[in-house]
């Protein structure tokens, strides 16, 4: 029995069939960690004394009936903007290098009820801004498929550590990709939920108002599993929705003949790299071969979606990041003159470049002068790009796109030229901005045997019909592979 | 055109970040927002008349809570975090006034 | 010399009478130990989110429908940045583009007569934290127990133009807000907190000139002071040819002067914008019907409806009602009596008196109002002697003991003995023979000496009537006979 090779399912299958104990799981896990990890560097922060212990009593839970659903005993890992009582939660920044919070995310809590066993905290962007996980200020993570190259970001650690088998499952987040585009550069399956299906309560916010937590995994139905874990109304986020149609599994294996995809034609014009393309159409004919229709259609807000988005999203992180300003906790700069100089200096020393980028374009488009110029703008132009895919879901069933123009880039390579990082996350973004649903599978490798992830986007709520195309795209392709054993030598 | 950033212009969006520049960041940080700026000046193109800014998705319902006390104490934790605390408080450089 | 007029605006901040902060779960009782009453919401930990107290809607409804708004039935909350260590997060939540109420306005009485102040706006926003200087060591510290807590901020016109208006306006918003039930508005503790924007023009000009704003006023009395002083100090200014700056001013009510408030760091830009952690809120016209039909009678109404029912004069009326719960209080005392103009001449006599004499605020007077109607009942049956029933009523306000048992037991009730009363009497004759004598030689001014003396033996237990007619009737029989043995 090869448990390195198990989908979370069947762990936890295994587990509850006493083939298996929980804690062999999460020696598995251990151990992938032990031989990857010193090139991967996925993770940030390791339990391993607290998820020994823990497996033991999720063991005896599981036996006396405590933990009956299909992930108790499997082994997750966290990004790390996500707070765990008594554990160390940094975002990735200097400026949280000893922040222990005193109480749990929302769904860390979920996670428990559920009998998972939590075995780290992954690395990631600074406050997931980035798109290669290069922006951390605790080293960059390497994508298990090539280590000369990014896992892609935000929550590039969470999608290198499933890919590199170590963990069955993690949570990211994403903003504006941060899920969808790490997990088709790792080779890995990850789902963004419509907008306030998962509560964010304990998520260190980037942009609230498209920040999401969402579930990374081997494939579509251990995401689907994992979504049903964390999704649920939470009083404590107020823009967390009272859901009923929180079966994500249920269609999982359900026929796509007849359903309806449409895919924007602006997506797959210049700047799409034709290995990513090619890929795509490839996975555009196991969907028609299976009875889905795929039509095109065109998308006339497409130039307007980087600028909203970045404008939005750094306005909001201009002020959610305000509070980090050596007070309360956190980094505070060592010597100072006043209560002025503290501001700056322990806030110019303790975030990094991209995160000051952010913060200072977020603060120009909101200052006296330019808000309706700038931010304004974007809330319309969200509003234009939102009415655009409402009119498409009244066609379509789900959408289709890449989820980036290109494969993972080459460590270093992306940070010199920041707008054109910016402009990689193209066919993500508009997800965000519309609240909508997007999950990315793994649809092909390029010339370098690097992974290329096909992404189908649903109408709000609309989780369950990805979730059933997804499977059944599953099913078309076959299985997809593992990266080799830790990754290529540099 | 979009709005050139000029010293006085980064000045302020400093002030206001509570980042500071030195002579090696600075015209990094001016020429990055520059290209940035430049960059969304295409917003202008299109057409918002009369388009309602949306800023919220799922705002239709209310959303309350109940006015009863449901936290006790917590100081303890709450200070837990503080770079620097005297008597159960927050210790900061004086401010003025 | 010119003639200046001063144009003064207001914004007040009003704390809410809420258990819980705004956003979080914490008490907003006053003077916890420092940060007792916070948690990651208050305090702007990483990744803690806001919820709206709906009681908090529902004073500003209420306070808003009363100063009569227009209500935005879909309102929003924006972020307003700022950096300084009482704003946990250095963003308050607040509402700029969107207030829940806004065109409205209130009446003030003065000297001058009745005027009418407009009300630009009142939003909801969160309170800051209170910083405070270390004795010891060159820092401050911050507790975070008031952040969080409920406010609204209550925006004038600028159509006030002495401090006179300004007082009679602020108290007039007490008032309200007190009746509302929706705060206290204490000024001392900081419940009801004033900014005063102030301009100086030329009389009859129609510009505004520039205004600037003071903080720190804890008093009516330093309000109208710093009235007076920046008046006089603006009007200098111009007389001097000089401009008057736009800026923030501090108060000191010591040195009875202001300061500028100026820091290179305050970049004054507090880029507001929607908070995206908080959803729009909905008012639907239910709900504001339920808060228009539910609102408590206000103090104008009280007042007019006293001298209508009641009778009572103007005067008695504005001084009964200044505070809802001594009004309330009279009322039921009136109720229960029976006699609204005699619980009026209790409460305007023994209870305003005995509460100056114990420095008991009016609005803190708490007794049960069934024990003064009883006593108030019992002095009109004649059972009780009014000297009687105000030293009880003294015990009625201080322990609220209940008055009729009390009388009972200390023997202080009426009670038409005859046999006491003539027993009594006979005594007291026997005991003064001279005296006597002269009574029934006709000399009347001696009666009022027996009476006297038979009050003092009798201790109220007799009315003086009754003491009365039993004297002349006997005086009266003596003289007969007196007559007769002559």
């Amino acid at each position: 029995m090869d448990l390195e090779k198990m989908t979370a399912l069947e762990l936890a299958e295994k587990i509850k069939q006493r083939q298996i104990s929980v804690l062999d799981g999460v020696k598995t896990v251990f151990s992938a960690i032990e031989k990857n990890e010193p090139h991967v560097h996925a993770y940030l922060d390791l339990y391993k004394k607290e998820a020994y212990a823990r497996a033991k009593q999720v063991e005896e839970g599981i036996m006396e009936g405590v933990y009956t659903g299909p992930l108790a005993g499997v082994p997750i890992a966290v990004k790390d903007n996500i707070c765990v009582k008594g554990k160390k939660t940094t975002c990735a920044s200097r400026i949280l290098e000893n922040f222990v919070p005193q109480y749990n995310a929302e769904v860390i809590d979920r996670l428990e009820k559920a009998g998972m066993v939590i075995i780290g905290k992954t690395n990631m962007d600074e406050f997931a801004m980035g798109s290669t996980t290069e922006t951390s200020a605790y080293g960059v993570t390497r994508n298990p498929w090539n280590q000369e190259h990014v896992p892609g970001g935000s929550s590039g650690g969470s999608c290198a550590a499933v890919a590199a088998g170590e963990t069955y499952l993690a949570l990211g987040s994403d903003t504006g990709g941060s899920i969808r585009q790490p997990s088709s550069f790792c080779g890995v399956t990850g789902i963004k939920p419509t907008y306030g299906t998962v509560s964010r309560y304990g998520l260190i916010a980037y942009a609230s108002s498209l920040d999401q937590i969402g579930p990374v995994g081997k494939n579509t139905a251990d995401c689907a599993a994992l979504l049903e874990v964390i999704a649920g109304h939470d009083p404590k986020d107020s823009t967390s929705l009272e859901r009923k149609d929180l079966d994500f599994s249920e269609n999982l294996g359900q026929r796509i003949a007849g359903m309806k995809f449409g895919v924007p034609k602006e997506y797959l014009a210049k700047g799409l790299d034709p290995e990513v393309k090619n890929a795509f159409m490839e996975a555009l004919k196991i969907l028609t071969e299976q009875g889905a229709i795929v039509e095109f259609f065109s998308v006339e807000t497409m130039e307007y979606m980087i600028p909203a988005y970045y404008i939005i999203a750094s306005a909001e992180a201009s002020s959610n990041l305000e509070r980090f300003d050596g007070v309360k906790y956190g980094f505070r700069a060592k010597s100072y003159e006043g209560l002025h100089d503290m501001y700056y200096k322990t806030r110019t020393e303790g975030f990094g470049d991209e995160v000051k980028r952010r913060i200072m374009l977020g603060s120009f488009v909101l200052s006296a002068g330019y808000y309706d110029a700038y931010y304004l703008k974007a809330l319309k132009t969200k509003a234009l790009i939102k009415a655009e895919f409402d009119r498409a879901f009244e066609k379509y069933d789900v959408i289709l796109a890449p989820a980036a123009p290109y494969t993972a880039p080459k460590i270093g390579e992306s940070l010199k030229d920041p707008l054109a990082m910016y402009l990689g996350d193209i066919y993500t973004v508009a997800v965000n901005l519309c609240g909508l649903p997007g999950i990315t599978v793994p649809c092909g490798l390029d010339e370098k045997g690097l992974p290329i992830g096909i992404q189908m986007i649903g109408n709000c709520f609309g989780e369950k019909k990805i979730i059933r195309s997804a499977s059944a795209f599953e099913r078309g392709r076959g299985e997809f592979p593992a990266p080799e054993k830790g990754g290529r030598e540099r | 055109m979009a709005k050139l950033i000029d010293d006085e212009t980064l000045d302020n969006v400093c002030i206001l970040a509570k980042l500071s520049l030195n002579e090696e960041t600075r015209e990094k940080a001016r020429e990055d927002m520059q290209k940035m700026l430049d960059y969304v000046e295409k917003l202008n193109e299109l057409d918002t008349e009369g388009v309602e800014p949306l800023a919220h998705l799922f705002g239709d319902q209310n959303v309350f809570r109940e006015d009863a006390v449901t936290n006790g104490d917590l100081r303890e934790e709450m200070l837990a975090n503080a770079p620097k605390a005297k008597e159960g408080q927050y210790q900061v450089p004086k401010t003025i006034g | 010399m010119k003639q200046y007029e001063t144009v003064i605006g207001l914004e007040v901040h009003v704390e809410l009478a809420t258990k819980t902060k705004i956003f979080c779960g914490c008490s907003t009782e006053f003077g916890g130990a420092p940060n007792t009453h916070t948690c990651p919401v208050c305090t702007g930990m990483p990744g803690s989110l806001p919820v709206l107290n709906r009681q908090v809607v529902e004073f500003a409804l209420k306070a808003g429908t009363a100063a009569n708004c227009k209500i935005h039935q879909m309102c929003r909350f924006d972020r307003k940045n700022y950096f300084y260590p009482d704003n946990p997060q250095n963003y308050q939540i607040s509402q700029l583009y969107l207030p829940i109420c806004y065109d409205g306005w209130v009446e003030i009485e003065t000297s001058a007569g009745s005027k009418k102040i407009r009300i630009h706006e009142m939003h909801m926003e969160e309170d800051a934290g209170k910083l405070i200087h270390d004795q010891w060591e060159d820092c401050s510290l911050v507790d975070y127990n008031r952040s969080g807590v409920p406010l609204i901020e209550i925006v004038s016109e600028p159509d006030m133009r002495s401090a006179e208006e300004v007082i009679a306006y602020l108290e007039k918003l007490r008032c309200m807000m007190q009746y509302l039930g929706v705060s206290d508005c204490k000024l001392q503790e900081g419940s009801m907190r004033a900014d005063v924007n102030l301009s100086v023009r030329e009389t009859g000009s129609e510009n505004f000139g520039t205004r600037t704003e003071m903080k720190n006023l804890n008093s009516f009395k330093a309000i109208a002071r710093a009235i007076e002083g920046e008046r006089e100090r603006q009007i200098e200014l111009l007389e001097a040819g000089k401009p008057v700056v736009q800026e923030t001013r501090r108060w000191d009510d010591n040195k009875e002067s202001s300061h500028a408030m100026r820091s290179k760091e305050d970049a004054k830009d507090y880029r507001y914008f929607p908070d995206p952690d908080l959803p729009p809120v909905h008012i639907s016209d239910e709900w504001l019907e339920e808060i228009r039909s539910s609102r408590p009678e206000l103090r104008e109404e009280k007042q007019l409806r006293y001298q209508k029912d009641f009778g009572l004069s103007e005067y008695d009326a504005g001084i009964l009602t200044e505070t809802r719960q001594l009004a309330e209080l009279f009322e039921e005392t009136a109720d229960l009596c029976g006699n609204p103009k005699k619980a009026a001449n209790w409460f305007m006599g023994e209870v305003l008196r005995l509460a100056k004499e114990k420095g008991t605020e009016p609005d803190k007077v708490a007794f049960t109002p069934g024990h003064l109607a009883d006593l108030i009942k019992m002095v009109e049956k004649k059972e009780v002697s009014p000297q009687n029933a105000k030293k009880v009523f003294e015990k009625v306000f201080d322990q609220d003991i209940d008055p009729v048992v009390y009388i009972e037991a200390e023997g202080l009730k009426i009670v038409e003995d005859r046999e006491l009363l003539t027993g009594t009497l006979e005594r007291i004759l026997e005991a003064n023979p001279g005296p006597l004598e002269e009574l029934l030689g006709g000399k009347e001014k001696v009666f009022g000496f027996f009476v006297g003396q038979m009050m003092r033996e009798l201790k109220g237990k007799a009315s003086p009537d009754a003491v009365r007619e039993a004297l002349i009737k006997e005086i009266e029989h003596r003289r007969d006979e007196y007559g007769n043995n002559q």
